[in-house]
């Protein structure tokens, strides 16, 4: 697909090009056998369908370049599509131009091969919609020639952000759906699978192979995650026996070459901590040194709340709420749910059950709501409220 | 080649005075003198006040003339370049100097038909 595209200039063209070639392998390949390399046959006939409809419209202005282009006889043989072309159309598929919810419809697309109905489920809108966004960031390809092309040194790490943000979008919509399933398998391995892709055509890039690595290890505890019920298990309670080894050994040896690099960037650093996370018990002190570097690289309210997670584990969680009191995170669940369980683990109650309520109002995932709720329980059920002791062995979540 | 717009927006309200409009001139004015030396500039210029605009609509047989801008907002249009490159990308780093130049949002549109040339 990504030859044609580049052939074609154009998303449109490219895929109806590709469908009449099916539609000429349909009447073909069942009367004269199958050709020795299908896929090489189809891009092909795909491409000489291109090459026609270029002939007719050569005629007009600005169609003349581009029917040079295809009859360029140095064009190697097409056997699938190169390395280049397919990270072309990765750069172009998530240019910042395009808006967030197009640019991951359009990876999905093009380069994941999901169906627009296949997208519309995972993400809960209608295909309709799925299938508007697609045609109008195509549009706005062509129109606003948004270029299919690999951007350069200077541009490259504000760009390939952009594209290991969409993919590590695909993975959190699968691993924490907002509304409907509480975990999308389907989404989680189409974004390792993208994941892969990058790193095979971009090996040299270490915050690639820190996306890959960060998304393997979590992957590698899907089976633990949840019970058979759709139950959410918190990281300390899973049944390690579950855990994928051979996904956390791929991770942790990808965690273990983006070090080798030193040049740590953010989806490193998250890929380290989970690595920590695989190997038991897990050394919290690492942690809180990782999320320091993590803070450092990108001072967010969000990593300051992860790191306090942490250091509730080496210090206890009176300094951890202590920590908490400084960020502005009011809207977000995890902050509520963190807050929470530090209340909850100094025998504070009341105000843990005002924090409790206060994630669940911002969380529509069922099993996050449900891991909630049993909380809110357990506090209900312990009564009025008593002083617990803190050093009272209460489970890390 | 395709020609784009950039259009720069500004807000309602006075306009700054010349000890930063000066500054903001001389970036505009070395902005257009590299553009014309790159072959990119096509026509650019800053417009006057909102209140002297003009629009005419057409009513049947009539055109109809009304004082004032065409859409009442917080926003005006305030200048427009137009300036010819060879895709977006090369377009969008033009309307980020300009956007740094001129401290406005700038928009950046396509033009409908290819730049000839």
């Amino acid at each position: 697909m990504a030859v044609l595209v580049r052939l074609a200039g154009d998303v449109d063209l490219a895929e109806e090009a590709v469908q009449e070639a099916f539609a000429v392998a349909a009447e073909r390949w069942p009367r004269d056998g199958t050709p020795p390399s299908p896929a090489g046959w189809l891009i092909t006939t795909a491409r000489n369908t291109l090459i026609d409809r270029h002939r007719r419209e050569a005629a007009r202005p600005g169609r003349q370049a581009e029917a040079l282009l295809l009859h360029a006889p140095d064009e190697p043989a097409e056997e699938g599509p190169v390395p280049d072309d397919r990270l072309r159309l990765i750069f172009t598929c998530c240019h910042p131009a395009l808006g967030e919810s197009a640019r991951i419809a359009l990876t999905l697309r093009l380069l994941g091969g999901l169906t627009t109905g296949e997208i519309a489920r995972a993400f809960l809108v209608s295909e309709a919609t799925v299938a508007q966004r697609v045609v109008r960031a195509k549009a706005k390809i062509r129109h606003a020639g948004i270029p299919y092309r690999v951007p350069s040194d200077a541009d490259l790490p504000g760009r390939l952000s952009s594209v290991l943000a969409v993919v590590y979008l695909i993975f959190n919509e699968g691993y924490l759906s907002g509304s409907g399933d509480p975990v999308r398998d389907d989404l989680c391995a189409e974004a390792v699978r993208l994941g892969r892709l990058l790193a095979e055509l971009m090996p040299d890039e270490p915050e690639v192979l820190g996306l890959l690595a960060l998304m393997l290890l979590i992957h590698s505890r899907r089976a633990a995650r949840v019970t058979a019920g759709g139950s959410l298990v918190l990281l300390a309670d899973q049944d390690r026996s579950l855990w994928d080894r051979d996904l956390i050994a791929e991770g942790q040896d990808l965690v273990r070459r983006c070090l080798r690099r030193n040049r740590p960037g953010p989806y490193q650093i998250q890929a380290a901590v989970n690595a920590v996370h695989s190997d038991a018990p897990t050394d919290w002190r690492q942690v809180v040194r990782l999320y320091d570097q993590h803070l450092a690289l990108a001072p967010t309210p969000v990593v300051a709340l992860h790191r306090a997670v942490a250091v509730a584990e080496v210090d206890g969680p009176a300094a951890a709420l202590t920590l908490l009191d400084d960020l502005d995170l009011d809207g977000h669940h995890l902050f509520h749910a963190v807050r929470a369980d530090l209340l909850r683990r100094l025998g504070r109650d009341e105000e843990a059950g005002h924090a409790y309520e206060a994630a669940l109002a911002r969380t529509e995932n069922p099993a996050e709501r449900e891991v909630l709720l049993r909380r809110l329980a357990q506090i209900a059920e312990a009564g009025p409220p008593t002083r617990r002791c803190p050093a009272s062995g209460d489970r890390p979540t | 080649m395709k020609n784009y717009l950039l259009s720069m927006y500004q807000p309602e309200g006075p306009v700054p005075g010349p000890e930063v409009m000066d500054g903001i001139m001389a970036e505009v004015d070395a902005l257009r003198r590299e553009l014309q030396a790159a072959g990119s500039w096509v026509f650019g210029d800053g417009l006057h006040d909102q209140a002297t605009a003009t629009v005419l609509r057409a009513s049947g047989d009539d055109v109809l003339m009304t004082d004032g801008p065409f859409a009442e907002g917080k926003e005006h249009l305030g200048g427009i370049v137009i300036l010819r490159a060879a895709d977006l990308d090369e377009a969008l780093e033009w309307g980020r100097r300009y956007a740094v130049a001129v401290t406005l949002p700038v928009e950046v549109r396509p033009f409908a038909t290819e730049a000839g040339g």
